[in-house]
């Protein structure tokens, strides 16, 4: 039995470690093709992070982790949620709006744009989940097409309610107040978003619902297969509404560290882009809430560690993308393989027993 | 502010033209002091932080990475560049100027208004360097803002359109829909309505932020564009950085008129489209770049809010190609009008 277990945690650590060599050695051939000091690269990008980048790594990794596990409540339903990006962008500027307007005192300013922007990523989401359900609308083709639609209506609506500062380019909405903010954590000198705690109940949260509730196994069963989950009485129309509404909810969350710990405002400089990152990283974490947590840490380590090499080395940070590009389509890769592998030891391990156990009994009789 | 005569503002222009040649080597070649025409490096360290694009983008940023290359040159800098990445979070803004203060780059030039929270941040943080920034107004004791008046630049080739169209209705092609674009196109109206008050102005942006590819996607240039002209215009102006391209592209195909932006892009666009720009509206970003940069080799730093603007050809349009000759008095009225103030262009 622990035999078996083992083998199980070596193929389990097999597969992203597999895919971490394959990037490695694949970003090291663009690096030595474009004629660049790859060794160099390496260096800087595997040295130990200053303080600064510690905090700046934790930070970035809260903001992924939350957009991951956005995504991976819809992965494990089988539904591709392409469309956090959009959602995460619609309930980050409508709960800046609230916030900003401060219709409530303090903390319970922040619990009301929470919600807000929970609601409406929610809501965002439910226009791809109610297409898929009743006009069977592919919920891949909808999401993108409804983050193009985000970043209109977005743009529309900051246009309406922006405040202007004279002389500035920038657009946003009213600041927060500083009492509705959340005050940072100390962390190395620097302070990390107090989001982070936040980030880490969503992630238990999500593990126990998918685990350990009749709802969870329901999603679980309508993912792995919907006619058996169809025949077990599961209405899988409704578990697609939700899974779609639940993650759009969690989407709604992924700006909130960045609005309630960093900018304050919903403005044209807001960071985009992270619901696809959200994408990779759930991949990558096989939807485990440990493994996300692994892989968000992994890209943003990636990301702040790339940095300084314009400055230090000359060379593009957009290597960083290459690798974490490889990172992802290795690691796909690799779960196969090592699953295959897997499987072929299972049949061995099972061949083998039938066999002990025939010569046993040709043995008695 | 004087210094900075037409003579300097053209020198400026041919050396954007040439980027890349001679004394305007690319920085990260670290061999602009091996030129014969540059004087040796001294113990100044300049670092600048680009916008999305980066060096390369034939528009704003090579604009500016001109006017850092001259001074590397002229004034014997050591120069380092980085550039934005799109989408990024506000931390790595920061994180970038950081680095170049920790790297010992000193002044620090941000180009783009996307890092006015970020100069502002860590201008405060390092009271003893100084820093620039390219199109925002963000304050400090240490922070020197390059700003233009792009709507007086956007108003002559306005002025230039309304007088040369056939058809009486011309287009604008914005980039990205934003406060600073939006300004390039209310200077363009009123040139064009103060020749003709009746002239029907068509107007179009590219995309909405956060999506910043409308300064960069000709495809969608060019679809504008031909929509306009389509619709009955002759002359289109554009102020979307890479995505002129796909204007000039729809002009020379159906022998119509283009108006470039930012540099003389009848210089720089694909040789096969030159003979369709009309003109361009130049923002000499490069002049205000080498000025604050000369002021800091005087060891005497501009600081505050530095405004480029007609009087001091920070903006302005070219006449390469001789298309313009014609109503060359007439632009000229309405520059000196604006410049005396008996005209004020409106900036939204």
């Amino acid at each position: 039995m622990t035999d078996s277990r083992m083998t199980r945690i070596a193929l389990a650590v097999a597969a992203p470690v597999l895919a971490l060599v394959t990037a490695f050695v694949i970003t090291s051939v663009v690096l030595i093709l474009a004629g660049d000091d790859w060794l160099g690269v390496w260096g800087q990008i595997l040295s130990w992070p200053s303080n600064r980048t510690m905090v700046n790594i934790v930070n970035s990794a809260t903001v992924y982790y939350l957009s991951a596990v956005a995504v991976a409540i819809g992965f494990r339903m089988n539904l591709f949620n392409i469309g956090v990006d959009g959602q995460y962008r619609v309930a980050s500027f409508a709960a800046a709006w609230v916030a900003g307007e401060a219709w409530l005192p303090g903390y319970l300013n922040i619990v009301l744009a929470l919600l807000a922007g929970m609601f409406v990523g929610a809501m965002w989401a439910g226009i791809a989940g109610l297409l898929r359900v009743t006009r069977g609308v592919s919920e891949v083709i909808s999401t993108i097409m409804l983050n193009a639609i985000a970043t209109a209506v977005v743009a529309y609506f900051l246009r309406k309610v922006a405040i202007r500062t004279e002389g500035s380019n920038i657009i946003s909405t009213k600041p927060i107040a500083e009492e509705s903010r959340i005050p940072g954590i100390p962390f190395l000198g620097g302070e990390i978003y107090g989001f982070v705690v936040v980030a880490v109940l969503v992630g238990v949260a999500y593990w126990v619902v998918i685990n350990r509730t009749r709802f969870g196994f329901d999603l679980r069963a309508a993912g792995q297969n919907e006619s058996a989950a169809v025949a077990s009485g599961i209405d899988v129309k409704r578990m697609i509404l939700v899974t779609m509404l639940l993650s759009g909810a969690a989407a709604g969350l992924v700006g909130m560290p960045l609005l309630f710990g960093q900018d304050y405002a919903y403005g044209s400089t807001f960071q985009s882009g992270l619901g696809f990152a959200g994408i990779a990283i759930a991949l990558l974490g096989r939807n485990h809430p440990v493994g996300i947590a692994l892989g968000a840490l992994l890209f943003a380590f990636l990301d702040q560690q790339s940095n300084p090499l314009q400055i230090l080395l000359d060379v593009s940070p957009d290597i960083v993308k290459v690798t974490q590009g490889v990172i992802v389509l290795a690691v796909v890769i690799a779960y196969e393989v090592v699953r295959r592998y897997g499987v072929r030891i299972e049949q061995r391990q099972v061949a083998a027993a039938l066999d002990a156990e025939t010569r046993e009994k040709e043995v008695s009789a | 502010m004087r210094r900075l005569n037409k003579l300097t503002a053209v020198a400026a222009v041919a050396a954007l033209v040439f980027a890349g040649a001679g004394c305007a080597k690319k920085s990260t070649d670290d061999s602009a002091s091996g030129s014969d025409d540059c004087v040796e490096k001294g113990d100044v360290k300049v670092g600048m932080a680009f916008d999305v694009g980066g060096r390369g983008d034939q528009s704003f940023n090579d604009s500016a990475a001109a006017g850092l290359d001259k001074a590397a040159c002229e004034l014997g800098f050591e120069v380092k560049d980085a550039e934005a990445q799109d989408g990024e979070p506000e931390s790595a803004r920061e994180e970038r100027l950081q680095q170049l203060v920790d790297a010992g780059y000193n002044p620090v030039i941000a180009v783009g208004f996307a890092y006015s929270a970020a100069v502002g941040k860590v201008a405060a943080a390092n009271p003893d360097v100084n820093f620039a920034i390219v199109d925002d107004a963000v304050e400090g004791d240490n922070i020197t803002n390059l700003l233009f008046a792009e709507e007086q630049g956007s108003f002559l080739v306005g002025a230039a359109a309304a007088l040369k169209t056939e058809t009486d209705n011309i287009g604008f092609i914005g980039g990205v829909d934003t406060e600073l674009i939006r300004k390039f196109e209310a200077g363009y109206r009123a040139g064009a309505e103060a020749v003709n008050p009746d002239i029907k102005i068509q107007s179009v942006y590219l995309t909405n932020p956060p999506d910043f590819s409308g300064f960069a996607d000709p495809a969608k240039g060019n679809t504008a564009a031909t929509g306009m002209f389509d619709k009955g215009a002759d002359i289109v102006y554009h102020a979307a950085g890479g995505s002129g391209g796909g204007l000039f592209e729809a002009a020379s195909e159906q022998g119509k008129w283009a108006i470039g932006v930012d540099s003389d892009q009848a210089k720089t666009a694909d040789e096969s489209v030159r003979d369709s720009i009309l003109t361009s509206m130049l923002k000499n970003i490069d002049v205000a770049v080498y000025d604050f940069l000369k002021s800091v080799a005087d060891g005497e730093p501009k600081t505050g809010p530095q405004v480029y603007d007609l009087s001091v050809d920070g903006v302005g349009y070219s006449t390469t190609g001789g298309h313009v000759d014609d109503i060359a008095d007439q632009l000229e009225e309405y520059k000196q009008q604006i410049v005396d103030g008996e005209i004020t262009v409106p900036s939204k």
